[in-house]
């Protein structure tokens, strides 16, 4: 049966044209066959004899099931013959004429129909396909009454697809709240918890550390303060002498001196200068000064500058302009952000008197400078105005107490009135 | 420098025109007349005839042509008078334009460029309001772009005609008048992203064309009454660039679609079910359409204005999300 | 004074003609089988009988001219220089076939021959020709485009609108109207008001005249004729081809529409045993060189044949691939020149 059409899957022979033991040359019309369009004529492709007639008329066989067989007196296959698709038999087998789709007039084919239903259903508007008969084929006019009401149907709550998700997550049955949205639907507001609009800035990463650590710190480390005010005179007198004639890039600021004076003092009060882990006091390997550098915009850093007891006043001065350029940069290495052992907050730019800084974990102090201060002191049995600096400090109680926490602060006082000592 | 949406056309022809010679203007009117909307009005006279060509009245051949000639390696812009006209030209448009490179297994590109005018407004009536930037939009293998802003009017045609495959943009007729103040040196603009065109958290409103301005009136009005709204002009409707307003309607939860083509099976349609797709568990209410009435759109003036979306019914599909 | 029969061609040129008639006349004849035997799907509409028309034009057209044609596209295509395999394996939808096995017998295309398709809509190829003879036009060169298309097409509108155009504007293009009579089952007189189609084209100020289509000499040397007037400004050039398929339609088609006898009649004019008749006759082609030329094509047909059968479908991944141009595309063109600022 061959393929005359994109959508033929089945025809039915109508005739033969041939005989057994005729003779046919390839081309010849040797049947008719319908379509479901119209009759068509079939050429053979073989030439030779009909030896067999495969299939009776009025048999619709599928496309490629063989009709005839042709003895075309060569054993070989001619490499010309039609291939048989794949699935075809070489057997013929005539498939019955297929029963026509059941249309939907026909689905009421069966069933029993009493004209007073039939009228029923014409009145009521229904559609009798959608009836379910009884199991004997019936239908009566009690499920005609039926189908024409409308089926009660559970109201289903509406609930936007937003609200119900903010519902699951906050654990919230949803059927207890009542909705103020469109078709009174329960809305993302009306869901208990409702965050503010979200915010449309990003919380800033570096905000989100700093807070995590003064939360840590302040949560884990019980505080100790101490706080001691020093007479600067004599130091602000020799640092301006040790800056004058240097460019500005050379100067020492007094920052700096402070930070050598921390780094000095932690060095011999070395029980300052470590971590606090798993309960015990860790003494640093060397005195690692962190110095706090407020960045433009918000945020903070703090820089480590490594052996600070080993610089000299310049050398620190060099380090500490270094870190605190890189830092507002951005381009401080990470190793320059760990390792710390003791740290520095110092917000004397900014007129503050004093300030008690908050320890960064797992460290054990933090030293505080203020700003200078012109206040009156005793020199000499006289009531003179000299520039004052107060320092504080903020200490471990676990790994020290105020002794040790007050021989410290001495010390860095100490130094700091001996200008000689630092520069 | 200050360019309506018209001198911003007339500007990226003039571009194309000066800039490649493979390129060349064709269509009814576009020479002799100076474009039937003074869109083209003296480039024949500074670039000839033969740059600048008045064709027959004859869509579906000028058209055709223009597709062969694009195959034929250079580069035609065909202006179709409006999208009114353009369906005589349909058959060229989809079994041959959108069709070539696919059907030949990717043998032949057809980079041609159409351009035609589309939407209402100008009490013009049934057969000269249409818009069916929407309708062509579900073709695969073109590009459908409609550029609403006088920058777009001037870049994107440039952008079109570099592309290998075809590219139609749509001009609203309506909007030759709008001003812009444009650097003078012509900007290219991509023509494969939408843009956000006004910030907002509570509802985001997705359109293009003249539905932007629309869209940007009710805003106004909104804000007014304490809705803020985000707008994202889609710029390209095939292929549309979903990611910009699904992650839009993902912040706002909330969504408004307005366009200038009827209702069923409009562009609107597929924004929608591309928002119910994606991003359905964010939504706070059904996504709205504001759309053309189903009616052919009548000449008397106020029918006309009742058929065609209006900022107050933009607003009011805003409001009816927020409840 | 008698018209020389063989228009002057000379003897190898002759001896190609037969045989690109006859390589399209058994590959025809092969596809009935491969249809009826379901290797090759949809829609098949065979040449047979048409051979002279597409063997008298290819012949005269160089790799840079273009070719727009139906979807009875085999005999042009291969008459064009496409080759035997690629056609048989897009009729398998094979990827190696021309167009990667999207396109079937309708949807021939090959850029390396500037074969144009294989277009269904009936006249929808006749503005793509023109915009092709169009860019030759405007790149300066010497190219031609041929639009070949059956008489069916003279009632698109597409039709009148390419004619006009490409009169107006002087193309270089053929328009090769292949008149078989029928447009599918509508036969020429039931559908045109004047069946004077020369008449037709010459009123849009276009050369036009009639060719026998069944002699493969006359449509040769009238396709000369009109290439010399095109290439020297003539304006596009109108043939009417008459010719007769002696199938149907298509694969399906009972071809109530015409009387058998009239098909008998014009089989007495074959076109390939018309040639071969005169060739024999005239001394050029020997005694037995027909069959031998006929066995050779049979082995042309069965290695395309089975080059189909063992070449392999195109990927279903790669179904969206193409929709739009990728690096893969050769876009004709390139960057843009630069032109006056």
């Amino acid at each position: 049966m061959p393929s005359l059409g994109a959508d033929m899957d089945e025809g039915t022979l109508v005739s033969w044209l041939v005989a057994v033991g005729d003779r046919v040359t390839r081309g010849d019309i040797v049947a008719v066959v319908q379509t479901e369009k119209s009759d068509i004529e079939v050429e053979v492709f073989e030439t030779g004899q009909v030896a067999e007639l495969l299939v009776e008329p009025g048999t619709t066989v599928e496309v490629g099931t063989p009709l005839a067989r042709i003895d075309s007196g060569s054993t070989a296959t001619t490499s010309r013959g039609p291939e048989p698709t794949p699935g075809s038999q070489s057997e013929a087998r005539p498939v019955p004429r297929p029963v026509p789709a059941a249309s939907p007039a026909r689905r009421h084919a069966g069933r029993v129909l009493s004209p007073l239903v039939r009228r029923d259903a014409r009145r009521l508007g229904v559609d009798l396909g959608r009836v379910r008969p009884a199991p004997d084929g019936t239908i009566h006019r009690d499920d005609i009454a039926a189908a024409a009401m409308p089926a009660a149907r559970p109201t289903r709550r509406r609930v936007s697809p937003y609200a119900r998700r903010l519902a699951t997550e906050r654990n919230i049955d949803v059927s207890t709240v009542p909705g103020t949205g469109p078709s009174s639907a329960v809305v993302a507001r009306d869901v208990p918890g409702a965050a503010p609009a979200a915010a449309k800035r990003t919380v800033d990463p570096m905000r989100t550390a700093i807070a995590r650590t003064m939360e840590r710190s302040n949560r884990e480390i019980p505080h100790y303060y101490l706080s001691h005010t020093v007479d600067m005179a004599a130091t602000v007198e020799a640092l301006a002498a040790h800056n004058d004639g240097r460019s500005p890039r050379d100067r020492v600021l007094l920052a700096a001196l402070e930070l050598r004076a921390v780094a000095l003092a932690a060095r011999k009060v070395d029980e300052m200068n470590g971590s606090w882990v798993d309960g015990t006091f860790v003494p640093g390997d060397g005195v690692h000064v962190a110095t706090i550098v407020a960045l433009r915009g918000g945020g903070l850093l703090a820089p480590v500058i490594r052996d600070a007891d080993r610089l000299d006043a310049d050398e620190t001065m060099r380090s500490l302009g270094d870190v605190v350029e890189r830092a507002r940069r951005g381009a401080l290495r990470s190793s320059e952000l760990s390792g710390a052992t003791i740290t520095v907050t110092n917000l004397g730019e900014d007129g503050v008197e004093a300030i008690f800084g908050v320890i960064h974990p797992p460290q054990v102090a933090i030293v505080g400078f203020g700003g200078l201060v012109e206040r009156p002191v005793v020199a000499q049995g006289r009531i003179v105005a000299h520039p004052t600096l107060t320092v504080t400090l903020a200490a471990d109680h676990r790994a020290t107490d105020g002794r040790i926490g007050g021989r410290f602060l001495a010390r860095v006082a100490a130094l700091l009135r001996s200008p000689e000592r630092l520069l | 420098m200050k360019l309506d949406y018209r001198g911003a056309l007339r500007d990226a022809l003039r571009h194309a025109l000066a800039n490649d010679e493979r390129c060349f203007l064709m269509g009814e009117d576009v020479g002799a007349y100076g474009g039937c909307f003074a869109v083209s009005l003296g480039l024949m006279e500074e670039f000839g005839e033969d740059r600048v060509r008045d064709t027959p009245l004859s869509e579906s051949a000028f058209v055709g042509a223009g597709i062969g000639a694009a195959m034929g390696g250079v580069r035609p812009i065909v202006e179709i008078m409006t999208v009114n006209f353009s369906l005589l030209a349909l058959d060229q448009i989809l079994n041959n334009a959108a069709t070539y490179l696919h059907m030949s297994g990717g043998q032949f590109a057809v980079p041609l460029v159409i351009r035609m005018t589309t939407g209402a407004g100008r009490q013009l009536a049934a057969q000269h309001s249409h818009s069916l930037e929407g309708w062509y939009a579900h073709i695969p293998g073109i590009r459908v772009v409609a550029p609403a802003t006088v920058a777009d009017a001037r870049g994107m045609l440039w952008t079109a005609l570099a592309d290998p495959d075809p590219v139609l943009i749509f001009e609203h007729a309506a909007l030759f008048g709008v001003t812009d103040d444009l650097p003078d040196e012509l900007e290219p603009v991509d023509i494969d992203r939408a843009a956000i065109r006004r910030v907002g958290d509570d509802v985001t409103i997705v359109t293009y064309g003249s539905g932007l301005y629309r869209s940007l009136e009710a805003a106004d009005r909104l804000a007014a009454e304490g809705v803020s709204v985000e707008i994202v002009d889609l710029r390209t409707l095939r292929p549309l660039d979903s990611t910009t307003f699904l992650d839009s309607v993902a912040r706002t939860h909330r969504a408004v679609v307005v366009e200038e083509g009827w209702r069923t099976g409009g562009i609107g349609a597929e924004v929608a079910a591309q928002i119910s797709e994606e991003v359905f568990w964010d939504l706070d209410a059904p996504v709205g359409r504001v759309a053309t009435a189903e009616v052919p759109i009548p000449y008397a003036p106020h029918l006309e204005a009742a058929a065609l979306p209006s900022a107050e019914r933009v607003a009011e599909a805003v409001r009816a999300t927020l409840g | 004074m008698t018209i020389d029969p063989r228009h002057g061609i000379d003897d190898d040129t002759a001896v190609d003609l037969l045989s690109t008639m006859l390589r399209i006349r058994r590959f025809e004849e092969r596809c009935v089988e491969l249809y009826s035997s379901a290797k090759i799907r949809g829609f098949l509409h065979l040449y047979v009988g048409e051979e002279a028309v597409a063997t008298g034009i290819g012949a005269h057209l160089r790799p840079t001219d273009a070719v727009v044609a139906t979807y009875r596209d085999h005999g042009h295509a291969l008459a064009k220089g496409m080759t035997m395999r690629s056609v048989m394996a897009e009729m398998f939808g094979k990827e190696t076939g021309c167009s990667r096995g999207r396109g079937g017998s309708m949807h021939l295309f090959d850029a390396s021959t500037r074969f144009y398709g294989g277009n269904a809509i009936v006249g929808g190829g006749l503005p793509v020709a023109a915009g092709l003879a169009f860019a030759e036009q405007r790149h300066g060169s010497d190219a031609v485009a041929v639009c070949c298309f059956g008489e069916g097409a003279v009632a698109e509108g597409e039709w009148h609108e390419t004619m006009n155009l490409a009169s107006l504007w002087n193309l270089p293009m053929v328009f090769a109207c292949e008149n078989n009579l029928y447009a599918m089952g509508t036969a020429l007189a039931r559908s045109e008001a004047d069946v004077d189609l020369v008449a037709k084209a010459a009123s849009y100020g276009m050369t036009a005249w009639s060719v026998d289509g069944m002699d493969v000499a006359a449509v040769w040397d009238a396709t000369r004729r009109a290439l010399v007037s095109l290439r020297s400004g003539g304006g596009p050039v109108f043939l009417e081809l008459r010719t007769y398929r002696f199938r149907a339609h298509s694969m399906y088609d009972p071809e109530r529409y015409r009387d058998s006898s009239e098909v008998t009649q014009w089989k007495e004019r074959d076109p390939i045993a018309t040639w071969r008749r005169q060739l024999e006759g005239d001394g050029t082609l020997a005694a037995g060189a027909f069959d031998e030329l006929d066995a050779a094509v049979g082995d042309e047909i069965d290695d395309a044949i089975a080059f189909a059968e063992a070449s392999e479908v195109e990927p279903v991944e790669e179904l969206h691939r193409w929709v739009y141009s990728d690096d893969s595309t050769v876009v004709t063109g390139g960057e843009p020149t630069g032109g006056r600022s």
